[in-house]
């Protein structure tokens, strides 16, 4: 099943349309369509990371700058940005939106994910990250503009969790 | 041989005036608060590792403006992949100082890798970053620290310096009056007036 370039399409035009300049990314097989998108753009900024927790680094640079931006990025990184979500975004409330596509969860034929999976939600419950799941294509636009409201309302960290059906397509 | 981190810090303030200014925790933070703090300063007070992701992000974000990032050698020891972002975009606003006294000071002087061989300077540069060099006198720094503001190209300066720490009057420890918070709204409201001028 490949990965849905209708839904990738239907997610960056939302990033767009709420004045998202800037994405930070480390690629993974979910994102690949979302990413070239923000290349192909002359209007995004895109920032092809080592490691997704200088994401969280750029973003607040993004955010004293002027730009609002995303992070794009599996749960796994995730959970290998978790220092600088706490105390860099969080200690110094940053507005953060977090695209995190969800792997290991029900549908996951990779094994390698599925620890990854079951810890995913608990994690951003701990870190009091509030987030929605993103399943359907035609709640993109709304759960990405409602991400970012509430994202700079609070000056916190906010994560969209990009699902299963979403990301693929429908066989 | 090597200098005091706040003689360095001194002679380049007056050039620090017109930057975005980025620090890591601890010492740099309090010592610079102790010559002046300006609204174009914000002090990463945690999160080791991101000050130059900050920095980075600032400078893609903002061409017009000259980024400053001082750095530490801990910190960058924490994100050496963030050396080769910085690297592969190199924006030519930005200018990166790493201050390197071959210890984390702040949590009691553990040596660091760059006392035992790792030399900062040579990864950056192998990590792309176009002009590197590393100095251990403060004429020498304030020279390479115009330079690089001077010639547009991103810089890394590893300014190998003293573990010493000398807390500025009113502080205990690291702790300064300067409230994190207070800090980071004042931060970006300067940036964001910036921008409109």
């Amino acid at each position: 099943m490949p990965v849905s370039v209708d839904s990738s399409r239907t997610v960056y035009d939302a990033l767009r349309a709420n004045g998202v300049g800037l994405m930070s990314a480390l690629p993974e097989t979910w994102l690949v369509h979302l990413i070239r998108m923000a290349e192909e753009d002359p209007e995004m900024i895109l920032v092809r990371l080592a490691k997704e927790e200088e994401g969280v680094g750029i973003s607040a640079g993004a955010h004293f700058a002027g730009t609002k931006s995303a992070m794009l990025m599996q749960n796994h990184g995730f959970l290998a940005s978790i220092n600088g979500i706490v105390s860099g975004a969080q200690l110094f409330r940053i507005p953060l939106l977090m695209l995190i596509s969800d792997r290991g969860t029900f549908g996951e034929p990779d094994p390698w994910q599925t620890e990854g999976g079951l810890v995913t939600e608990h994690v951003l419950r701990a870190l009091r990250i509030p987030f929605a799941r993103v399943d359907a294509r035609a709640d993109c636009a709304l759960h990405v503009g409602e991400a970012l409201t509430l994202a700079h309302a609070s000056n916190r960290p906010v994560a969209l969790l990009l699902g299963r059906p979403l990301m693929w397509e429908a066989a | 041989m090597s200098m005091r981190r706040l003689d360095a810090l001194s002679a380049i303030y007056d050039d620090l005036e017109p930057c975005a200014v980025v620090t890591i925790m601890g010492a740099v933070a309090a010592e610079l608060q102790s010559l002046g703090h300006r609204p174009g300063h914000f002090y990463l007070q945690h999160a080791m590792g991101l000050a130059s992701s900050m920095g980075l992000g600032i400078a893609l974000c903002r061409p017009e403006l000259g980024v400053v990032v001082l750095d530490g050698d801990g910190s960058v020891l924490m994100n050496m992949g963030g050396l080769s972002t910085m690297g592969r975009y190199r924006p030519g606003n930005l200018t990166h100082v790493i201050f390197d006294n071959e210890s984390l000071l702040s949590v009691g002087g553990f040596p660091t890798a760059t006392s035992a061989g790792t030399d900062l300077a040579a990864v950056a540069a192998a990590s792309g970053v176009p002009r590197t060099t590393t100095v251990a006198t403060v004429s020498d720094f304030a020279a390479a620290f115009r330079e690089a503001r001077a010639c547009g190209e991103l810089t890394t300066i590893v300014a190998k310096v003293d573990a010493h720490y000398e807390p500025p009057a009113r502080t205990m420890g690291f702790v300064t009056e300067l409230g994190l918070l207070e800090n980071r709204f004042q931060f970006a409201r300067h940036l964001r007036d910036r921008a409109d001028t």
